[in-house]
């Protein structure tokens, strides 16, 4: 478990707040096809490239991109690690409750399709639960 | 399949959660609110789950606890705000990791012809807490994949080519 804790709740803010914006966000998908400078960044947006340096810092900031240079080019690279980190968080959350409401859905089918009793308890669950059975 | 909802806006201390049910809101209430339904549906399926109490009246106590199949424990807590009914459960929620770390619940069942939008409302003390709290616990079962970055970044690009 304290693997989870390595990048601290303040990173994933910060990583959070990095993610808010859909020109960074675009930026991420473009990068996720390959490096590339500010000019091939900022080509399919309206914006300036000023501005898409500014994104780019950001980014760089959250540590999701790193930067290099190639000749007289700046070269953007996407890091994964803490993109991970955030899908991991937000999957972990997702995972409890599809699989909570998914096993409800079952649940509700079954108490529905059986004949209306005063007792709450069901048909027996899978092997995981108490076996013992309402005798009533 | 019918999907969960989960918004957790960046830099809010909330997540809300949807989802719609094919089941009367009475029904969605006592499987919320009966231990014997409730140890049935909630947490992974891997997880062996007890209710220890669930005394579903103002002021009233709950405890329960998740099982990871190697026998670690996974406790929770809270107390409940108002009496529960099907109009809803405004209750607190603290996982006994994390104490002092209380989050408040307000889960309303919003029944339309055959399906119940079950929506929960959870509001968390900072930021920090909100995104600390599952990753704390819940890690158990989720697969670490590359798989689910390449799904994350195809939503992030449809969604970075509006409004920019």
């Amino acid at each position: 478990m304290e693997a989870i804790m390595t990048a601290g709740p303040d990173r994933l803010s910060t990583v959070f707040g990095a993610l808010a914006d859909p020109t960074r966000r675009a930026i991420l998908g473009r990068l996720a096809a390959g490096d590339a400078t500010v000019a091939e960044l900022a080509a399919p947006f309206t914006v300036s490239q000023p501005a898409i340096s500014r994104h780019l810092k950001v980014l760089e900031h959250a540590g999701l991109i790193s930067r290099t240079r190639r000749a007289t080019a700046r070269l953007s690279h996407l890091e994964a690690q803490p993109l991970r980190d955030a899908t991991r968080w937000l999957a972990c959350y997702r995972q409890y409750w599809q699989e909570s409401h998914d096993r409800l859905d079952e649940l509700l089918a079954a108490l529905q399709e059986e004949p209306r009793r005063d007792q709450p308890s069901g048909r027996p669950a899978d092997g995981r639960t108490d076996p013992r059975e309402d005798a009533s | 399949m019918t999907q969960t909802d989960i918004v957790a806006v960046p830099g809010l201390p909330q997540i809300v959660i949807t989802r719609d049910f094919r089941a009367p809101r009475d029904l969605l209430f006592r499987a919320y609110t009966d231990p014997e339904l409730l140890v049935r549906w909630l947490g992974p399926r891997t997880m062996r789950m007890t209710v220890d109490r669930l005394d579903a009246r103002d002021g009233g106590t709950w405890r329960y606890v998740h099982y990871q199949p190697d026998g670690e424990e996974h406790a929770f807590h809270g107390v409940y705000h108002g009496t529960p009914s099907p109009d809803g459960i405004v209750q607190t929620y603290e996982y006994e990791r994390m104490p002092g770390h209380v989050s408040l619940n307000t889960v309303t069942f919003d029944e339309r012809g055959s399906t119940t939008t079950f929506r929960q409302n959870t509001v968390f003390q900072s930021v920090s807490d909100r995104d600390g709290y599952v990753r704390s616990g819940m890690e158990e079962g989720v697969r670490d994949s590359m798989e689910r970055l390449g799904e994350l970044l195809a939503a992030l690009t449809t969604a970075g080519h509006r409004g920019a």
